[in-house]
C-alpha cells in the first residue's frame, strides 16, 4: 500500500501525516488525529454522519480519501465551538430545544445545519428540510432539529430574544 | 398513590436533558470511540449461501499477510463455549456466534479474522479458501411449516418453533351467532431499527484478574449474565462497562453474539480485540431484523358496529436462530384488544425459522404489527357497514369510567381516556378542512386519504411473556435499581446500571432525585455503575424507565431523605412527624427558627457520629430496587398474564397523497395525540414520539429487508434499505393528554416506544382511504412507491 505525505488545516491548526492512499478521510480524523466527534454511520455516502465541512462545504468523510484532503482546510464538529469551555448558537440551540437523543447523527446534522447557516441568515422550513436532508437521523423524526436551526437563525440574525427560545 | 401534576416543582417542566452537552460539542464516548493499547481488530467472513454444509477452511493465505494474528471459526467457538441462551425451550436449536458445520442464512459469520487493524483484518478474510456444499434454502415462512421444506435445524425435526392457540372468552359462541364477520389477512415484512450507529464491542481479558472487560453499543437485558454463561465463566468474572454512550438502538442492539466472539479473541490472543460491525454486517450479519408476520384475522360485530370477538393467528418468522426474539409474539397478548371492548379473543401465535437473518427486538416488541393488523380490522369493519371510521372506534372504545379494565387476556388496563385524546387530535387537525382538502384533492383526480389509528402502548417493561411462551422459565420479576448517594460536601450522585440510547435517563434521574430531595436538578450527577457494582437492571426495554429507574430513583431518594428526616428529629428532640422537610433543610413545624440545614445535617451523617441517632449508619446513600407494578405472578394454565403494568395511548391523523404514477406516498398533515400520564421531561417524550412516528413511516412505507427466492438480502445498504429523511418525514404536531397512572410514583407511563406503535396502521390506513374510491385495500406493509405503483399500474391494465 502506498504511503503519501499529507498536509492540511483541521480546525485552524496545521497538520502533517504520512498516510496509505486507502484511508478515508474520516479514518484519519478519528483514528490518526484523534478526533473521535465525527462518526462513522454507513461508510457509503448516505447517511451523513461523517459529515465535515471541507473548504466550507459540507462533505462526506467516508467518501473522501486523506489524500485528496491535501492543501485544504477542515472543520469538524470540534472545531464549531468558539473555545473549549464555549459552545456555538447553533450547538446551544440544538440542547435547548432537544434537537438529538442518542447524539450519534448530531456531529453531523450540525455541520449541514452550520453550513446552511453560512449562506442563509433567514431559511425557510423546506430549506432547512433541504440542507439536512441528506443527513439521516434515527431518534428525532427531525422537527426539532428543523426547529433549532431556526432558533440558531434568529439568534444569529441578532433577534436573540428570551421568546425565541420557545 | 401520586401526587397531582401541578404539585412538581422539576417533574414535567422544560429542562435542557444534561447529556446533551458531551453529544453537541463532539465528545460523546460511543464504542467505536475506545481506545486500548495493543488493541486488534475483527473482520468476519460470511456464507454467501442462505443454506450450505461448511467444508474446509483454508487460512494459509490469510495468515500469511503481515500483521493478521488468528482466523477463527466455528468449530474452534462451539468447542471452547456454551451455546447462547435461547428464549423458547428448544434444546436442539443451538446458535453460537460463528457458524458451526452448517451457515443457515447468507450472511451468517462463518470466520472471524484478527489483525493489527480494521483494513488488514479485511484484506485477510478476503484471502479465505472456504468450501461450501450449498443445501436446500427455505425462505418463505409458511412454505417453511410444510412437512416437505427443509428443516433449518434438522436435529429439531420441523420448522416451527412455538405453536399455542390460546381461547379467552366464548370465541366460538360469539363467532357462531354474529350479524357479521369479515376475515382478512395483513402482512408485515420484515424491517428493523437500524440505528446510524452498527453494533460494535470492544473486549479486554484481564489474566491476573480472571476477568473479562466489555465495552459495547448495547441495549440487553442480562447482558453480563449471558456473556459469562456462554463463556463458561463465574457471573463476577465479566464486567460491562456501561458508561458507554449508545447511538441509538430502539431495541435492537443485543450484540451477545459479538461480545462472546470478541471477549473468546481477546482471551486466546492476550489483547484486547474490537468489532465494529460495517453496515453490511449489521445489515446482513448483525442478527437484528424485527417481525416478519403474516396475520390471518377474523372479526365478528353486530348492525351497529359493536366489535364483539376476534381470532387472530400471528406466524412470525424468526430467521435462521431464536433468541428472545419470538418472545415479540407474547408481549402483544398484554394489549391484544387494542383501546376496544372486545369481548372474546381467540389468540395464535407461531413462530417458524427460516434460512433467513435472525430477528431481534423491534421498538414495541411485537405491539406494533399487532396494532396494524387489529387496526386493519377496524377500517375494513367500517368499510364493510358503511360507518365512518372514527364513529365505529368511539363505539368500541373503552370508557373513561371503565377503567381499571381488564382484557380478556388477563391484563388489566390501569387508566386511559381514548376518546378525548381521539377528540383532541381531530381538533388539532381541523379534522373537517382535513377531509374538505382531501375531497378537494379527489376532485382534481387525486389519490388522497386520511389515516385514522389509535392504538396502545404497553409500558412498564415485565417480562411476563417469557413463562407465557416458555414453561420452564419462571421469570416474575423484571426489576430495576438505583442508588443515591450525598457526598460529605452535600452533593448528590445517582447511579443506575444500564447504558443509553438516547432515552435521556442521565435527565431523569437527576430530575427524580432533585424532585425527591427538593435539589436543583442540575446539582445531581448521574453516573453508570458497572456490572459489578450489584445495581441489578433490565437495561431500557419495553418502555420501562420512566416507571422502573423512576420508582428505583425515588425509592432511593426517599430512604436519603428518611435518614435526613432521622437525624434532625434526633438533633431537635422532636418526632418526624412535627417536621418538615424544605429544599433539604429541615424545620420544625411548629416553630421553623428551629431548623437544622441541609450542610449541617450531610456533617453530621458524614463526620459526627456522635450525634447521629443511635444505631444508623454513618453516611448517606440509599439503594433502592424498583418491582414492576403488578407484576410477581405466574400466567394462568390459560395463558391470561398481566403482561404490563401500565397503558398509554395514542391516536394519529395523517393526510395522505398517492402518486397514481410513481405509487410515492406524500404525507401532509400530521397530527397524534398521546396520553402517557405525567410527564417527567416533555421534551424527551416529544422528541421520541416524534421519532417512533418518523420510524414507523419508514415501516409503513419504505423500509424492508427484502429476499430473493434463493434467501439472498437483496437491501444490504442504505441505496435499498430505505431509512426516511427529512423529506419524507412531515412536520408533525403532538397533542398532550394526561390520565395519570394509579401504579407510578408521579402518575407517569412509559412513552418509549410511542409514535412507532401508531404510525404505520395511521399511515396504512391512509392510504387505503386514498385508494378507496378505486375499491382497492392493501394490508401489507411496506407500501412502497413500486409496491402501490405495481398495484395501480395493474389496475390501470384491468380497466382498458
Amino acid at each position: 500500500m502506498s504511503q503519501h505525505e499529507i498536509a492540511l488545516t483541521v480546525n485552524g491548526r496545521a497538520r502533517r501525516a504520512r498516510v496509505p492512499a486507502r484511508m478515508s478521510l474520516v479514518d484519519f480524523l478519528r483514528d490518526e488525529l484523534r478526533l473521535t466527534g465525527t462518526h462513522v454511520g454507513c461508510e457509503h455516502g448516505v447517511c451523513g454522519a461523517c459529515s465535515v465541512l471541507m473548504e466550507g462545504r459540507p462533505v462526506r468523510s467516508c467518501l473522501v480519501f486523506a489524500v485528496q484532503a491535501e492543501g485544504t482546510e477542515i472543520i469538524t464538529v470540534e472545531g464549531l465551538a468558539p473555545d473549549a469551555e464555549g459552545l456555538s448558537i447553533l450547538q446551544d440551540s440544538f440542547w435547548e430545544l432537544h434537537a438529538l437523543q442518542c447524539g450519534y447523527c448530531t456531529p453531523g446534522m450540525l455541520i449541514a445545519a452550520h453550513a446552511l447557516l453560512a449562506r442563509n441568515s433567514a431559511p425557510s422550513e423546506d430549506e432547512i428540510r433541504e440542507a439536512i436532508g441528506g443527513n439521516l437521523c434515527r431518534c428525532t423524526g427531525y422537527k426539532q432539529i428543523v426547529d433549532a436551526v431556526s432558533l440558531a437563525a434568529r439568534r444569529m440574525r441578532g433577534a436573540n430574544r428570551p421568546e425565541d427560545a420557545r | 398513590m401520586n401526587d397531582a401534576p401541578a404539585s412538581f416543582r422539576y417533574v414535567g417542566k422544560a429542562r435542557r436533558a444534561r447529556e446533551h452537552r458531551r453529544f453537541i460539542a463532539g465528545s460523546g464516548r460511543y464504542v467505536a470511540d475506545v481506545e486500548l493499547p495493543g488493541m486488534l481488530h475483527v473482520a468476519l467472513a460470511a456464507s454467501p449461501h442462505a443454506s450450505a454444509r461448511i467444508g474446509a477452511i483454508g487460512r494459509d493465505a490469510a495468515l500469511a499477510l503481515p500483521g493478521v494474528r488468528a482466523v477463527v471459526t466455528g468449530a474452534e467457538i462451539a468447542a471452547a463455549t456454551e451455546p447462547m441462551m435461547s428464549g423458547l425451550d428448544l434444546p436442539k436449536v443451538l446458535r453460537w456466534p460463528l457458524a458451526v458445520g452448517e451457515a443457515r442464512y447468507a450472511g451468517e459469520w462463518v470466520a472471524a479474522v484478527v489483525a493489527e487493524t480494521r483494513p488488514l483484518a479485511e484484506d485477510a478474510a478476503e484471502l479465505l479458501d472456504i468450501s461450501y456444499d450449498a443445501l436446500p434454502a427455505v425462505v418463505d415462512p409458511e412454505a417453511a411449516l410444510r412437512p416437505e421444506a427443509p428443516a433449518v435445524h434438522p436435529a429439531h425435526g420441523s420448522n416451527l418453533l412455538y405453536r399455542r392457540k390460546f381461547t379467552w372468552g366464548p370465541v366460538a359462541e360469539i363467532f357462531a351467532a354474529a350479524t357479521h364477520r369479515i376475515q382478512y389477512r395483513a402482512r408485515w415484512h420484515r424491517s428493523a431499527t437500524v440505528p446510524i450507529e452498527t453494533f460494535g464491542v470492544v473486549a479486554r481479558w484481564d489474566a491476573s484478574a480472571r476477568l473479562v472487560e466489555i465495552w459495547a453499543s448495547v441495549q440487553m437485558p442480562k447482558y453480563s449474565d449471558q456473556i459469562a454463561r456462554a463463556l463458561k465463566l463465574p457471573g463476577n468474572a465479566v464486567k460491562v462497562h456501561y458508561d458507554i454512550d449508545v447511538g441509538g438502538s430502539y431495541g435492537g442492539k443485543r450484540g451477545l453474539k459479538h461480545a462472546v466472539l470478541a471477549a473468546y479473541l481477546a482471551r486466546r490472543l492476550g489483547a484486547p480485540v474490537r468489532l465494529i460491525e460495517d453496515r453490511l454486517e449489521n445489515l446482513r450479519g448483525g442478527d437484528a431484523h424485527g417481525p416478519d408476520r403474516i396475520f390471518d384475522v377474523e372479526m365478528a360485530f353486530d348492525d351497529d358496529g359493536t366489535v364483539r370477538a376476534m381470532k387472530m393467528r400471528a406466524l412470525d418468522d424468526v430467521g435462521a436462530y431464536a433468541g428472545r426474539a419470538p418472545f415479540q409474539l407474547g408481549k402483544p397478548v398484554g394489549a391484544i384488544v387494542g383501546p376496544y371492548r372486545i369481548a372474546a379473543v381467540e389468540y395464535e401465535p407461531i413462530s417458524v425459522t427460516t434460512n433467513k437473518t435472525p430477528e431481534e427486538a423491534v421498538r414495541g416488541f411485537g405491539q406494533a404489527p399487532t396494532n396494524f393488523a387489529i387496526e386493519t380490522g377496524i377500517d375494513l369493519v367500517a368499510r364493510r357497514l358503511g360507518l365512518d371510521r372514527i364513529e365505529l372506534r368511539r363505539r368500541n372504545m373503552i370508557r373513561r369510567d371503565e377503567f381499571p379494565y381488564t382484557i380478556p387476556s388477563g391484563s388489566t388496563y390501569d387508566s386511559g381516556d381514548y376518546d378525548a385524546v381521539l377528540q383532541k387530535a381531530l381538533a388539532a387537525a381541523d379534522y373537517p378542512a382535513l377531509v374538505a382538502r382531501r375531497d378537494a384533492a379527489r376532485a382534481q383526480g387525486k389519490l388522497a386519504g386520511i389515516g385514522i389509528s389509535c392504538c396502545l402502548e404497553p409500558s412498564g417493561g415485565n417480562s411476563s411473556f417469557e413463562p407465557l411462551l416458555n414453561p420452564k422459565n419462571e421469570t416474575t420479576t423484571w426489576m430495576e435499581g438505583c442508588l443515591v448517594r450525598i457526598d460529605a460536601v452535600g452533593a448528590i450522585v445517582a447511579a443506575m446500571g444500564t447504558t443509553s440510547a438516547g432515552q435521556g435517563h442521565e435527565t431523569l434521574l437527576s430530575t427524580v432525585v432533585g424532585e425527591v430531595l427538593e435539589r436543583d436538578p442540575e446539582s445531581v450527577r448521574a453516573v453508570r455503575a458497572d456490572s459489578l457494582w450489584a445495581l441489578p437492571s433490565n437495561s431500557p426495554v419495553g418502555s420501562r424507565m420512566a416507571i422502573m429507574l423512576g420508582a428505583a430513583a425515588a425509592n432511593a431518594a426517599r430512604k436519603v431523605k428518611d435518614q435526613l428526616l432521622a437525624i434532625a428529629a434526633h438533633r431537635l428532640g422532636a418526632g418526624a412527624a412535627e417536621l418538615s422537610y424544605r429544599g433539604g433543610d429541615v424545620l420544625l413545624a411548629s416553630d421553623p427558627a428551629r431548623r437544622i440545614t441541609w450542610d449541617a445535617l450531610v456533617d453530621i451523617a458524614h463526620r459526627k457520629f456522635h450525634l447521629l441517632p443511635p444505631g444508623m449508619e454513618p453516611g448517606l446513600q440509599a439503594l433502592a430496587v424498583a418491582e414492576v407494578p403488578t407484576g410477581g405472578s405466574l400466567p394462568g394454565p390459560d395463558g391470561r398474564v398481566q403482561m404490563y403494568p401500565c397503558y398509554a395511548f395514542e391516536a394519529h391523523v395523517v393526510y395522505a397523497e398517492v402518486d397514481p404514477v410513481t405509487g410515492q406516498t406524500r404525507l401532509g398533515k400530521y397530527v397524534c395525540g398521546h396520553d402517557c400520564g405525567v410527564m417527567i421531561n416533555p421534551d424527551i417524550v416529544y422528541g421520541m414520539t416524534y421519532g417512533g412516528i418518523a420510524h414507523g413511516i419508514g415501516a409503513a412505507l419504505y423500509e424492508r429487508f427484502a429476499y430473493d427466492a434463493e434467501g439472498q438480502l437483496v437491501s444490504g445498504s442504505f441505496m435499498d434499505y430505505l431509512l426516511p429523511s427529512a423529506h419524507e418525514v412531515p412536520d408533525i404536531a403532538i397533542v398532550d393528554h394526561c390520565t395519570p397512572s394509579p401504579h407510578t410514583v408521579f402518575g407517569q407511563k412509559g412513552s418509549g416506544e410511542a409514535g412507532y406503535l401508531g404510525a404505520p396502521a395511521a399511515v396504512a390506513s391512509a392510504v387505503n382511504d386514498a385508494l378507496s374510491p378505486m375499491g382497492l385495500h392493501v394490508a401489507e406493509l411496506p407500501m412502497t412507491p413500486a409496491a402501490l405503483g405495481e398495484l395501480l399500474a395493474a389496475r390501470d391494465e384491468e380497466g382498458k
